[in-house]
């Protein structure tokens, strides 16, 4: 009976890769602090975050126990249900604030562009691994339309924030199988040139209230606050100035838990989910940022090992992947919250507060950490 | 590509590849650390600066109203703490049974507090000047969104006996009436003001710093005696009610000091709830309304005509058959009275004889006496609209119109101005300036207007009016002696003098030793009686003798019976 027990809890809880299960867990109760004081006056907030954790983890769990071998062949049937459910969401889903995300299904709202973070790299993971030894730029071509096509729905939805996570995703996923520096490098430069140009002539085209092509309104808006957030410092600009005043006014040991004043003025707005990081930067200061940026780090650093030495090229390139959306998270976020990039919906992993972000996060850790165990070419 | 570089073949990830996103990915780590380090060092105090400037914000700390006193130091005005209560209607979602609650507590009907509450708005004001314990035990209740500001509550114990002196305050306690207004830059003081961090709701969190403290308003002792304007207005209203009059004034004035001691009107109001508040009940006549006062100006031509030595008090002037007619108007007295002394047109009060005696006097000197005695020109008291009266130019009057001045027609005074007049017959001939707050005898200086022995004469003649055979017999006191001057002017209606009148009554007491001087104006009298002599002297009887007692004044005559007053009216002439 106890041998039974013991067993089964090795079964379950060996797969855990014991790195990233420190490091995890750190981030997790960083974030039982960091929330603590960014859902003082919401205490109904803060349990709800424990039980999404404990939700999250819990599935976490489940999917380390799915060898990679079982995800891969997941990987079309999941890719496709989203897609399905994106087109879904295009014809039929409901209008929240401006943008169609949601489906209701009668018992609960989904928003499947969530589930096309993991699934994304997934099915090009799986294409590749299936395209095994031939890889020609047609392969790249059609790996693009794996990518492109969802991602499209969701830019059309609007929602920015996940399209650059997916876009991200799905791009590490190329990346990491070999996508010629000859489409890189041009890419990279037309981004650049992007950026330039908006940077050198972002003001007049700012000014001017002709639409921009591609962009809805709000989202050009956004991009042109982030040249100037003064222009508009009590409407648009509001969400920089006042998070770019809390990062500022931190310090390096910042004013304290639950004594940040923008935090609990309300100055900062969405202050428990996207913009937390700025509570953090505000009570905990730049050691806390730093403390912050080393558990990402070492997150990262993991996920990557972890992919170095995945058994097959499916495992491999799902694991960078994913640990490469994690540094998207992690990056936008902060860059959005200290004004270096444009404010698009993108929650900080791990930290902040909403159960569809932790769900996500532990999917890919759960897969990370599946991929970790069933390293050996063999079946142990 | 070789096919033993492909990717595929290799058992671990391109190596380079995740070196060169390792170095990415430290580099965007970097940056985004020196990101955050130029918002904390550079740009630092920029934006905290900014921050503050968005969160920090100045707010005003009332100041303590100064309290209105009366010479005795009486509370005729004081503030008390008051709240204001507002809601923020975003915050404030209230279930029907806490918006039944919220109307009940602030008596306001439920319509109208959901109506403010929908407004489209950051802040709604609830109601203002609710008493503490009400705005404590609603927000005891902890209703979402509503908000509770200190202001002040203006009370006025002394209600509607005073409330034309001291006025009243608007919401925003600034000075709208009375002494509220006249001294208002006493009252009000200096608000202070006090830094103040606010949230995003830009509700105020914490008080940083105070700036400047607020500076109380000072008090403001008024000349007024609580009693004697208790007194004045008791009898007054009596009196108006008796005579079923429109109107009525009192001033009461005293002869040492030249300070108001009281000064009544009616209607009145309660300065503590105003509302329904009429233009009526609003006037300060015995300030702000002038009338024509007829006989109680006589005393001024005779004392002219005794000062220029035109006449002596036994000079004989005659008034038969009671007609005097100049150009081609006649006046009249009310009964002839054959050949009456100086002394005895006063005491019976006959026009003619005071027409006869202004021939006597030229209209300079006439029109400088009246200036000398302050009508036509406001009294200086600094109150909101006091009135000048009406002295026309000397160098335009018509001989008729010389004529009438002389018994206070054709001239308009306000009963104040009239009161302030009889200062010269009370004292020896000097007059003091009025004033409404409190000083010391002594503390001002008169002008001679008249000599002292004709402000004597006069004296005795206002003495003689009083007295058996004069037109104002109602006006005695017992134990006093007591001199004074009826009025029974018809009111002058679009230039036509109707058959209404304004009775009046001035005179000071005790006469050994004047101590206290009494005007009595009662506008309109409808209920049979409308002169002087019957309807203000009474009045001007009871007050004066009430307050000679109220400021323990010595009697100055042997207590006699009550003097047999005659029901029909006295032979003698009244107007």
């Amino acid at each position: 009976m106890r041998a039974t027990a013991i067993k089964l809890a090795r079964r379950l809880f060996g797969v855990l890769d014991p790195a990233l299960l420190t490091i995890t867990s750190l981030l997790f109760l960083y974030a039982l602090v960091v929330l603590g004081s960014a859902t003082h006056d919401f205490p109904s907030r803060f349990q709800a975050h424990i039980v999404n954790t404990i939700v999250a983890l819990l599935l976490m769990l489940a999917v380390a126990q799915i060898p990679p071998q079982k995800l891969m062949r997941l990987a079309p049937p999941a890719y496709l249900f989203g897609l399905l459910l994106l087109i879904a969401v295009a014809l039929f889903g409901e209008v929240s604030k401006g943008a169609r995300r949601w489906l209701d299904l009668g018992v609960t709202r989904i928003q499947p562009s969530e589930m096309m973070k993991i699934a994304v790299p997934m099915m090009l993971a799986w294409y590749f691994q299936r395209r095994e030894g031939v890889l020609r730029i047609r392969d790249f071509l059609f790996a693009t339309a794996i990518l492109c096509v969802p991602l499209a729905l969701i830019v059309r939805q609007p929602d920015l924030g996940t399209a650059v996570l997916v876009l991200a995703a799905g791009f590490f996923v190329l990346f990491f199988a070999g996508l010629s520096w000859k489409l890189i490098i041009p890419a990279s430069l037309v981004g650049l040139a992007g950026i330039v140009a908006l940077i050198g002539f972002g003001g007049p085209a700012c000014e001017s209230d002709a639409p921009w092509p591609g962009l809805k309104d709000y989202q050009k808006h956004r991009i042109c606050m982030l040249l100037d957030p003064s222009a508009d410092p009590l409407g648009r600009g509001f969400h920089t100035i006042q998070a770019t005043i809390a990062v500022g006014s931190g310090g390096v040991l910042g004013k304290g838990w639950l004594k940040g004043t923008q935090t609990h003025l309300e100055f900062i707005p969405e202050r428990h989910t996207d913009f937390v990081f700025a509570v953090l930067a505000e009570e905990f200061g730049l050691a806390g940022i730093v403390v912050l940026l080393a558990l990402y780090l070492a997150l990262i650093g993991r996920g990557l090992a972890i992919a170095l030495n995945a058994s097959s090229l499916f495992a491999r390139l799902l694991a960078g992947s994913i640990t490469m959306m994690f540094f998207t998270y992690a990056f936008v976020n902060m860059g959005m919250v200290t004004g270096i990039l444009p404010v698009v919906g993108v929650p900080l992993p791990f930290l902040s507060y909403g159960g569809t972000a932790l769900v996500t996060l532990c999917l890919g850790l759960g897969m990370l950490m599946s991929i970790q165990r069933h390293r050996a070419l063999l079946p142990s | 590509m070789k096919f033993s570089e492909s990717p595929l073949l290799s058992l671990r990830l391109s190596v380079g590849r995740a070196r060169l996103v390792l170095i990415l990915l430290l580099a965007a780590f970097a940056a985004m650390l020196v990101r955050a380090l130029m918002l904390q060092g550079l740009d630092d105090e920029r934006l905290r600066l900014r921050g503050e400037a968005r969160k920090s914000g100045l707010e005003r700390i009332a100041a303590h109203r100064g309290r209105i006193v009366d010479r005795h130091g009486t509370l005729l005005a004081a503030s008390t703490p008051a709240r204001a209560i507002g809601a923020y209607p975003e915050e404030a979602r209230l279930t029907p049974a806490q918006l039944r609650e919220l109307a009940a507590s602030l008596a306001m009907p439920v319509p109208e507090v959901s109506r403010r509450l929908a407004e489209d708005s950051r802040f709604v004001l609830l109601k203002r000047q609710v008493a503490p314990k009400v705005a404590d035990e609603l927000l005891a209740l902890k209703l979402p969104g509503l908000k509770s500001d200190v202001e002040y509550r203006r009370y006025y114990p002394a209600a509607e006996v005073a409330a034309h002196v001291v006025g009243f305050t608007d919401v925003d306690d600034r000075g709208q009436e009375g002494v509220e207004l006249s001294f208002e830059k006493d009252l009000s003081g200096q608000p202070g003001s006090t830094r103040v961090l606010r949230d995003g709701r830009r509700r105020i969190v914490e008080h940083i710093e105070r700036l400047r403290s607020p500076r109380d308003g000072e008090d403001v002792q008024l000349a007024l005696d609580g009693k004697l304007q208790y007194l004045a207005y008791t009898h007054l209203r009596q009196a108006v009610e008796d005579n079923r009059a429109r109107a009525g004034a009192v001033v009461v004035l005293d002869v040492d000091t030249g300070e108001i001691l009281a000064l009544a009107n009616l209607p009145s109001y309660n300065p503590n709830d105003r509302q329904g508040l009429s233009g009526e009940q609003l006037r300060n006549r015995a300030l702000t309304d002038t009338f024509e006062p007829g006989s109680t100006l006589k005393p001024m031509t005779i004392a002219l005509a005794l000062e220029t030595g035109r006449v002596q008090p036994d000079t004989p002037i005659q008034t038969a058959p009671g007609r005097l007619t100049i150009g081609n108007a006649t006046i009249s007295d009310a009964h002839p009275h054959g050949l009456l002394s100086v002394a005895e047109v006063i005491q019976k009060s006959s026009n003619v004889g005071a027409a006869k005696i202004a021939e006597k006097l030229s209209p300079e000197e006439m029109w400088s006496m009246f200036v000398a005695l302050g009508f036509g020109r406001p009294p200086g008291l600094g109150f909101p609209g006091e009135a000048g009266g009406r002295v026309r130019p000397f160098a335009r009057w018509r001989p008729i119109e010389q004529a009438t001045m002389s018994y206070g027609h054709g001239i308009a005074v306000s009963l104040t101005q009239l009161a302030h007049a009889y200062l010269v017959f009370a004292r020896d001939g000097d007059l003091l300036p009025l004033s409404l707050l409190r000083r010391d005898a002594g503390s001002a200086t008169g002008r001679q207007v008249f000599s002292p022995a004709t402000a004597r004469a006069v004296r005795a003649m206002l003495e003689m009016a009083v007295l058996p055979g004069g037109t104002a017999p109602k006006a005695q006191i017992p134990g006093f002696r007591v001199a004074g001057k009826t009025g029974t002017a018809h009111k002058l209606e679009n230039g036509v003098y109707a058959r209404r009148y304004v009775s009046s009554f001035v005179g000071f007491a005790p006469v050994s030793r004047p101590r206290l001087i009494v005007a009595v104006m009662i506008d309109e009298p409808s209920a049979g009686k409308h002169y002087g002599g019957d309807v203000a002297a009474p009045v001007f009887a009871r007050i004066m003798e009430d307050s000679l007692r109220a400021r323990g004044v010595a009697p100055d005559a042997a207590v006699q019976p009550p003097v047999q007053v005659v029901t029909t009216r006295p032979s003698g002439g009244r107007l």
